[in-house]
């Protein structure tokens, strides 16, 4: 079957493409099924990105919810993949309250997983195919990445409450240095460690210029050696360091990331390295993932469709069946989206205006 | 057209007002500035296309929305907005400037029942809520969007929580704060997005004006 260009949408486009990305690098195709039991969403609601969920009662009484999320049914899934490492990649429908209008939305959402033995390759390839897949979204994308290790490992250094922590996070989250640094004076933690923890996380652009200086501010630190080995292997310049990257620390660990596209206001892109939900979920094994948010994506489609239709062709009754139905064809035989009707449509963006006359299709109006 | 064309500039969203114009000097200051928006008219937007700036007036509790949805890529909002609409932003500098404080005020002399469930008066109820929940107490928030301050005389309420400057409007009318719950001032805020795209002229105004704040000190 040929598809036309024009008739895939730009979403259905950007799914196809990301699913033979994914396919070239051997992961596989998951499917699920749009329930899931609510108890699973129970036990990790922070993780998901907003906590409603919808629900309703199955047959046999039990509880069940329209998934909110995927990576957790993945995960639950995931006992039953066996030893070594698993690569899936999924596009599915989740169901959630979507920020503008606080009610639920269905959003499509694309994304990929690798569970089991992660080593540094494995991060390196989720990662590659995070930018690609951002390439292939827009030209103008930008992957910030961070390690949460490093900053947990400057914050744990501090001797500090909870709460503080948490509130740390979210200054961080912000890049609000005035407030962070507040925050931790009034905690009384040693200036000398606020400044290095600042200068850490005020730092923003390509690796090639943030390694060396984050070098410089962490001497020998096998975290910073960590990331920059495989910033390198990625080699990618939409790759920028940003530590205000800072996915939920109880779930993840290690190498996240976020995704963005020139004219869209918020993250498409976002994932890491969740070994730590793995173990919530009693899982020994480790695990990285991303999703790509196509619902936010409405914003940079096609512009170049500017019209309802491409030709709109009149006809009148005395007009038989076939003359009607061979000039469509006709028409059509160009690639044209063909209307025929028998007046003219109110509210309806043409470029052209046919009539089926005696002598055959008339162009009336041309607006191309 | 259109819509290419305003990406290529820097679109700054002002809060009208006092404020906004303290604001837009230390853009011009920075190098950014648009000699228009002087200009004594009702225009709202204002361009300079030789530095690549646009500047907007809008309603300073709708800057955090504008910015938030990346149709200004920069903006200055009061630490309040902020801290009740809680937007998804990066809040890049405190700007030190329209300095005030979020805070409880209640009639001279009034004694707190604990027993009973405090009634709240605001605009920001967030940031009531926040504050009651962190110390543990039960309220009821009773949502005015204008003349907060007779709400206690007119016994609608206990307290209330609102931003106080000077203190006259709560003294005029017999109120006095009875606790501070955060300090407020200006902040400069970025658009997550814009902050990548545009980064070397976002990284330039915060540098500038940086220095400006300092300086100051």
């Amino acid at each position: 079957m040929n598809i036309s260009d024009s008739t895939l949408k730009y979403d259905e486009k950007v799914i196809f493409k990301l699913r033979s990305i994914y396919e070239k690098y051997g992961f596989a195709r998951f499917k699920m099924s749009k329930f899931e039991e609510y108890d699973l969403y129970v036990k990790n609601k922070d993780f998901l990105i907003s906590d409603s969920v919808i629900t309703f009662t199955d047959t046999n009484g039990k509880l069940m919810a329209l998934k909110p999320d995927v990576t957790l049914s993945i995960i639950k899934n995931s006992k039953e993949f066996g030893e070594g490492l698993q690569k899936v990649y999924y596009d599915e429908n989740v169901y959630r309250v979507s920020n503008g209008t606080h009610s639920f939305k269905e959003l499509m959402q694309v994304g990929l997983e690798c569970i089991g033995d992660i080593d540094d390759y494995c991060v390196c390839e989720v990662l590659k195919l995070a930018a690609d897949s951002l390439r292939s979204i827009s030209e103008k994308a930008v992957l910030d990445v961070s390690h949460l290790g490093i900053v947990a490992s400057i914050i744990d250094d501090m001797d500090i409450s909870n709460q503080c922590r948490i509130d740390v996070m979210k200054c961080i989250g912000q890049k609000n240095i005035h407030e962070m640094n507040n925050i931790l004076s009034l905690a009384e933690v040693d200036a000398q460690k606020i400044e290095l923890l600042a200068n850490v996380v005020s730092l923003y652009g390509k690796p090639s210029i943030v390694l060396p200086k984050l070098e410089k501010l962490l001497k020998n630190n096998e975290l910073v050696a960590e990331l920059k080995n495989i910033t390198e292997a990625v080699d990618d310049d939409i790759l920028c360091i940003d530590f205000s990257v800072v996915n939920d620390i109880n779930y993840y660990s290690g190498i996240v990331f976020k995704g963005f596209v020139e004219g869209v206001p918020e993250g498409v892109l976002s994932g890491g390295r969740y070994d730590r939900l793995m173990k919530k979920m009693h899982s020994k094994k480790g695990a990285i993932g991303f999703a790509v948010y196509l619902d936010v994506l409405e914003r940079i489609m096609d512009v170049s469709r500017n019209y309802d239709i491409d030709t709109v062709l009149l006809y009148s009754a005395n007009k038989s069946l076939k003359q009607i139905k061979n000039a469509v064809e006709e028409l059509n035989k160009n690639g044209d989206r063909v209307l025929a009707l028998k007046s003219v449509p109110k509210k309806l963006r043409y470029k052209k205006l046919a009539e089926l006359t005696e002598n055959g299709v008339e162009i009336l109006e041309n607006n191309a | 057209m259109g819509w290419r064309y305003l990406k290529t500039m820097l679109n700054v969203a002002l809060p009208k007002g006092r404020l906004g114009e303290k604001v837009y000097a230390m853009f011009e200051k920075a190098g950014f500035e648009c000699p228009a928006i002087k200009e004594n008219n009702r225009k709202l937007i204002f361009e300079n296309e030789e530095v690549g700036v646009r500047y907007f007036w809008v309603k300073p509790s709708d800057v955090a929305i504008y910015v938030e949805r990346g149709a200004a890529d920069i903006g200055v909002a009061g630490k309040d907005i902020l801290l009740e609409y809680a937007p998804d932003v990066y809040e890049l500098l405190d700007l030190d400037i329209g300095k005030c404080r979020m805070a409880v005020a209640a009639k001279r002399g009034f004694r707190d029942d604990k027993q009973k469930t405090l009634r709240v008066a605001t605009k920001f109820g967030k940031i009531a809520s926040n504050y009651y929940n962190s110390i543990g107490r039960d309220i009821d928030i009773i949502h005015l969007n204008g003349s907060i301050e007779i709400a206690p005389i007119l016994n609608l309420s206990d307290v209330i929580v609102d931003i106080v400057e000077t203190g006259t409007t709560l003294k005029e009318n017999n109120l006095e704060v009875i606790e501070t719950i955060v300090p407020i001032s200006a902040r400069l805020i970025a658009n997550k997005s814009s902050f990548k795209f545009k980064n070397e002229l976002i990284e330039k105004i915060i540098n500038d004006i940086t220095s400006q704040t300092e300086a100051k000190k």
